[in-house]
Order: C-alpha cells, then sequence, then structure tokens
C-alpha cells in the first residue's frame, strides 16, 4: 500500500542529497583561499589609555560579525587574532609584520592611535594586505599617507570639525577659543576646525596647548575665561577632554561660554556622567539608541561584553562584515581584488547607509551633531544624546577635490 | 601697570591660587611618603596606587551602598589603611634589613598589581564621582571664580598635613616613633612595641594618600591610572624637600604648585617638566634636597 510513496520519498531524498552535493561543490568551487582558513586581525590598545574607545570591544565585535556570518567562508574557517600595541607603532609593526608574513594574516582591523594607523597602513601597502582603520583621526590617512590597500573607515579630524565646527558657528557661537592637546593629533584637529570656523564666517581667538595627560586643567580654563571667547574648543581627547569639560563646569566657565569637545565619544559621556557633560556638543558617526537595527545589534554586543558599544566598536563590525561579504562575492582573498569589490559595494548596514568607500579609502557616510540629554531627559541607562543634525557624508568628510591622496591625484 | 610680562596681574593672581590648590593635593601626597620614608625607609611606589584606591573605595560606597562623600572621608582612608597593613604585615617587614631597592621594586610591583585589577574591573575611562551638593557654586575673588570645592580642599590637607607634622615633631607618640626609626632595638626594650608602631606608620601613610584620593574623586575622573600620572611628580616633590623631611615635603609642594601655576601662564607646554627641572638643579646644589638632611 505505501510501497510507491516510500519508493516516492527515497528518490526524493536522494534528488535533494545530489542537489545539495552538487550546490556545495559548487559553492566550494566558486571561491579559494590562499590558506586553509581566512583569518583576520584586530590590533588595538588592549589596556591603556584608547582600551575602551577600541580595545576588547573591537575584538568582541569582529567575533560578532564573522559569526553573524557564519564563521565560514568558502567551507573553510574564519579566523581572528588580536594582539595589543600599546600605543607603540613599532610594537604595531612587528606584530603586524608576524600576521601577514608568519600566520598568514589577511586583512587587519581598528589599528587606532594615528602613529600605529600610518605605520600598519604603510606596512599594508608594502606586503599586499588590507588594513583597515577605525579609531584613529588624522585625516592624513586619506591624504598625503593615502594606500590603496588600506581604508579609513569611521571618522577623521577633518570631519570633526566640520560637523561641530559649521554647526556652531551658524549656531551664533563665531569666536573660539582652543584648549589644544601639544602633540600631531591635537594640532590637526585645532587646524581643521579653526579652518572651518574662520571660512564659515567665526574668528579665532587663541589656543592654549597642554601637555598629554596634564592632569589638572584649572589653569588652562582659566585661560580660556578670560580671552572672552564664546566657544572654547576642546582639542585632545580621553582623560584630557574628561578633566577639561569637569573643570570647565567647576569653574563656571559653562555660565557665560560653551564647550564644544571635538573628539568625544560615548563611552567619555559616560565616564563623566550626565551632570557634568549635559549640554556638550559632539560629533559621532553613530549611536546605539538611534532606530530599531541599531539597538538590536547593541543588544547582542551587551550580551557579550556586559556594556554599551561607542561608534568605534558598531564600525569594526560593520568593517569586517563588508569584508567578509566582498571576500564572498570576488570568490577570493586577493587584497587587490577585495578592496576594488569593497570599493564598488554601498555600505547598508546598521552602522552606515548608502555609505560608500572613495578611491583615496575614505568612507564616506552621514555624521550626526549631538547634544548630551539633561539627567531629567535621560529615561534609561545609556539613553545620553540627543539628536541636533545629520551631515551628509560629502558635506562632512573633505570632498575629492581638496584630497591630497598621490594615487588619486594621478587619476584626476 | 597692570600687566607682568604681558600677562595681567588679574590672570596671575588666578594661576597663584589654582597652584595653591594643586599644591595642596602634592602636599598632601607628598606627606605620606616623606613619613613612611622618614619613619620606614621604604621609597613607597605604591603610594599612587593607595590614593587611586581611596578615590575608588568612595566611588564604590557611593555606587553600592549609597554612603556619601562626608563618611567616605573617613571610611575609605580607613579601607585604604587596612589595605597597608595587610601589605606591611604579609610582605613589606621582611626586606627592612635590605637595600632600599627590594622596597621600591616590591610596592612597585604592588602598584601595578592593583592598577590592573582595578583597570580590569572598570575600564580605562573611569567612572563619576558627583561633587556633593554643599559644594557647587563658589566665591567670586574679583580677579577669578573660586568654585568652594578647592577652597575646602587646601584648607583640608592644610589641617592634615600641619596636624601630622605637629603629631610626629612635637608630640610624646610622635617622639616615640621617631625613636623607634634611630634605634629600634634600644625602644623596644623599653618596652614600646615597634614592629606594631611600624605597622600603624605604613597604614597611616596610606590612609594619607587614600584621604588624598577621596579629596580628588570629584575634580579629577575615578580612574585607575589617576595615581600613576600623579606618583612621578609627587616622589619629585619629595626629593626636591628632602627625602623623609615632613615639613620640607609640605612646603616643597606648596611651592611647586605655584611654580607649576605659573609655568602654564608663561610657557604652557613645559608645565608637565618644569617640576623635574627644579629636581635636577636643586640636586646638584643640594643632593640632600632643600630640608633634608645630609646623612
Amino acid at each position: 500500500m505505501n510501497q510507491p510513496s516510500k519508493t516516492k520519498r527515497t528518490i526524493l531524498a536522494a534528488v535533494i542529497a545530489a542537489a545539495c552535493a552538487v550546490s556545495m561543490g559548487s559553492a566550494l568551487a566558486q571561491g579559494k583561499l590562499t590558506k586553509d582558513s581566512l583569518k583576520i586581525g584586530v590590533l588595538s590598545d588592549m589596556s591603556g589609555v584608547y582600551a575602551d574607545y577600541g580595545g576588547p570591544g573591537a575584538v568582541a565585535a569582529a567575533k560578532l560579525a564573522v559569526d553573524d556570518f557564519g564563521g565560514k567562508m568558502f567551507g573553510k574557517p574564519i579566523e581572528v587574532v588580536s594582539a595589543d600595541h600599546q600605543n607603540k607603532p613599532d610594537i604595531a609593526k612587528n606584530v603586524t609584520l608576524q600576521w601577514f608574513d608568519r600566520d598568514g594574516v589577511m586583512a587587519t582591523f581598528e589599528n587606532l592611535n594615528s602613529g600605529v594607523a600610518l605605520a600598519v597602513t604603510a606596512l599594508g601597502k608594502e606586503k599586499n594586505r588590507l588594513t583597515v582603520v577605525t579609531g584613529a583621526a588624522t585625516a592624513r590617512l586619506t591624504n598625503d599617507a593615502c594606500q590603496p590597500t588600506s581604508i579609513h573607515y569611521l571618522m577623521d579630524t577633518i570631519a570633526l570639525g566640520n560637523v561641530v565646527g559649521k554647526a556652531i558657528v551658524k549656531d551664533g557661537g563665531d569666536s573660539w577659543f582652543f584648549i589644544t592637546a601639544d602633540y600631531a593629533f591635537g594640532h590637526s584637529l585645532e587646524k581643521d576646525t579653526g579652518d572651518v570656523v574662520k571660512a564659515t564666517g567665526g574668528k579665532v581667538l587663541g589656543a592654549v596647548r597642554h601637555p598629554l595627560n596634564a592632569g589638572d586643567f584649572s589653569s588652562f580654563l582659566l585661560q580660556a575665561q578670560s580671552s572672552k571667547a564664546k566657544i572654547v574648543g576642546l582639542a585632545n581627547a580621553g582623560g584630557d577632554t574628561v578633566n577639561s569639560i569637569k573643570s570647565a563646569a567647576e569653574f563656571g566657565l559653562t555660565k557665560n561660554q560653551s564647550l564644544a569637545a571635538l573628539l568625544m565619544l560615548y563611552t567619555d559621556v559616560h565616564a563623566l556622567g550626565l551632570n557634568t557633560a549635559q549640554g556638550l556638543y559632539l560629533t559621532e558617526a553613530w549611536y546605539w539608541d538611534t532606530n530599531a537595527e541599531t539597538r538590536a545589534w547593541s543588544k547582542k554586543y551587551e550580551d557579550r561584553m556586559k556594556k554599551k558599544p561607542n561608534s568605534n566598536h558598531a564600525s569594526v563590525y560593520s568593517a569586517v562584515m563588508h569584508y567578509l561579504k566582498a571576500v564572498q562575492a570576488s570568490g577570493t582573498d586577493d587584497t587587490t581584488t577585495v578592496v576594488k569589490k569593497m570599493k564598488d559595494t554601498p555600505v547598508n548596514d546598521m552602522f552606515a547607509k548608502n555609505g560608500k568607500i572613495r578611491e583615496d579609502g575614505r568612507h564616506v557616510h552621514d555624521m550626526y551633531l549631538y547634544q548630551v540629554k539633561k539627567p531629567s531627559e535621560s529615561k534609561a541607562p545609556g539613553d545620553y544624546y540627543n539628536l541636533k543634525g545629520t551631515v551628509k557624508g560629502e558635506d562632512a568628510f573633505q570632498s575629492m577635490e581638496k584630497s591630497q591622496c598621490p594615487q588619486f591625484m594621478k587619476k584626476a | 601697570m597692570n600687566e607682568i610680562f604681558g600677562v595681567p596681574i588679574q590672570a596671575l593672581m588666578g594661576q597663584l591660587t589654582i597652584g595653591l590648590v594643586n599644591g595642596s593635593f602634592y602636599a598632601l601626597l607628598s606627606l605620606g611618603l616623606a613619613v613612611i620614608f622618614g619613619m620606614l625607609n621604604v621609597v613607597n611606589f605604591a603610594h599612587g596606587a593607595l590614593y587611586m584606591m581611596g578615590a575608588f573605595v568612595s566611588w564604590m560606597l557611593l555606587q553600592y551602598l549609597g554612603i556619601n562623600y562626608w563618611f567616605s572621608l573617613v571610611l575609605s582612608p580607613l579601607v585604604v589603611g587596612v589595605v597597608g597593613i595587610v601589605i606591611e604585615k604579609t610582605m613589606l617587614r621582611w626586606l627592612y634589613q635590605l637595600d632600599h631597592l627590594y622596597g621600591l621594586l616590591l610596592t612597585f610591583g604592588i602598584a601595578l598589581i592593583i592598577e590592573g585589577a582595578f583597570r580590569e574591573g572598570y575600564g580605562i575611562s573611569g567612572q563619576p564621582y558627583e561633587l556633593p551638593d554643599v559644594f557647587r557654586g563658589g566665591f567670586d575673588l574679583g580677579f577669578m571664580f573660586m568654585p568652594k570645592y578647592r577652597a575646602w580642599v587646601v584648607l583640608a590637607s592644610l589641617v592634615v598635613c600641619l596636624g601630622t607634622w605637629y603629631v610626629i615633631e612635637k608630640t610624646r607618640l610622635g617622639a616615640y616613633l621617631r625613636a623607634g626609626t634611630e634605634n629600634p632595638k634600644l625602644v623596644q626594650a623599653f618596652g614600646v612595641n615597634v614592629p606594631l608602631m611600624v605597622t600603624l606608620t605604613y597604614a597611616f601613610g596610606a590612609a594619607l594618600a587614600g584621604f588624598a584620593g577621596v579629596l580628588a574623586a570629584p575634580i579629577y575622573q575615578v580612574n585607575p591610572l589617576m595615581g600613576a600620572n600623579i606618583i612621578i611628580i609627587v616622589f619629585a616633590v619629595v626629593v626636591i624637600g628632602g627625602m623623609g623631611s615632613i615639613l620640607g615635603s609640605i612646603l616643597t609642594g606648596l611651592a611647586l604648585g605655584l611654580i607649576e601655576g605659573l609655568t602654564k601662564v608663561f610657557y604652557p607646554e613645559a608645565s608637565s617638566t618644569v617640576v623635574f627641572i627644579i629636581m635636577v638643579i636643586v640636586l646638584l646644589i643640594r643632593p640632600a634636597g632643600l630640608f633634608g638632611r645630609e646623612q
């Protein structure tokens, strides 16, 4: 009675199995890896001043991307290796060299700290491996120091200055005084923002340069106070910014003047507390509480890290995912092919909508101006920002015409 | 004449006042170091870590137990003092007979471990400690706005510094202590429990660091590296003042705060270096420090 149906089922099963085998076989034939696995590296500051900014959170984000991708490329495993560069370019170079030469790492991500980023991207060019920079801010990465094998994913000093500078000058804050960290990053942030302020019709009254990790900022704030500038721009980062803001609140600077933090992240606001940070303007590429997509991703991240992600962590996830998809689509892990694919494909995920990686390696995507909420406005833990404006990618980042990237200049 | 070298006198007055505030921090921290070195002959590199711990303990008390600033001001130094006792009883006491270098290495290692543990647990960006409401606002001094809290810091550290100096130099207990360092065997023969006294001295030095940490919590970021950043300067202060000289470390702390304040006006880039330049000059002219005794 049920003999025929059994035969039918067997045949069906055989057909399905065959189909699977064929499709799997073709999948295997579709792509090829140089090694037995696809290895990617996450290089960051794991224990120093920038460890909360990138660090273990960046590694977790990269692993999350690999897991979401399925953990395999052309049937072979994808591995994430990571290392602590201690903010020292020489250590960063050694680790990366080992990764490329001995371990067969095909691409490295994060690479925060501008000094590290410049060293590592140069090495990537030499060894023809992909280097994606997220955490470092220097705009040199897509100008005089740009590399055909490197992508600058998150933001740069020009975009930071552009967004905050333009928005605040238009809002009436037309006289500026800078408190600047006395090293390359601070100087370029001060200069880039100052240029924007002047171009928008404002003026720069002066600046004071403080040593890195200055500790006490009251003295510098007093100088900013006596400058009578409407806006005090903080061209520094991390603990220095946090301490400047704390002292500014304490010394009553915020009564007559406003503060603009030029590089400030979610993690810094968290460290300050809303009472002190409220009212502060800042530029970010991403914020966890933007829409359902960002919230869902943050939830996944938080389950692993027990902390909310910042924009850098989100960008690492996005960059790794974009890379893996590009490898899959091009059927090879050959750097030149994959980079071309990454530049040809728009980025559309929870980090960026219609993001475009330009010829000079700049990932152009929208940037946001946020203002830190008052404690009374914050409804839940981590509810810190009010969106004040969205700046289109092409307005936020340096235009192609101004780019000094040699490979791009040749084409123009 | 309302300018000196192009700097308005008003601004200068402001900077000097701030210098005094920072100086009182230096004084408080270097005092603890001076007490420990003067009495125990130990170069306590864990001082910065203990200072950080003081700030963190008061943050934890507020965060987890809801205990406010005023109680922290007493409780945190006590907790840090107890940690000091543990360090002294279990590790430090075996090193007194050896060269200074061993104590230095041990305390340096302890500092790294404590900082590492806090970094692992609380991350690097630090935690916010809200200013108590009483201290919101400040006084208008005419030439500057003086936050109430900073005025309190100066007052509190001066009282603690002078109190410590008085106890050690002018009371019977202080006399025992000094005698105990000079000749432990003889003092013990008179029935004074010298090892206990030494333990308590280290605990007291640690508690002073913890106290400075509580004072610092509302104005600086409570973060695991806060001690590592300040300890080097404080060591310079102690060296300039003369290792182990209590009055020397208090006065030098205040003076260097002022000098640093002035540097921040005239050449801010050098403000983190100026203390060390002075240290080099002092060591060249008076190797034992300004208030130290030649041995």
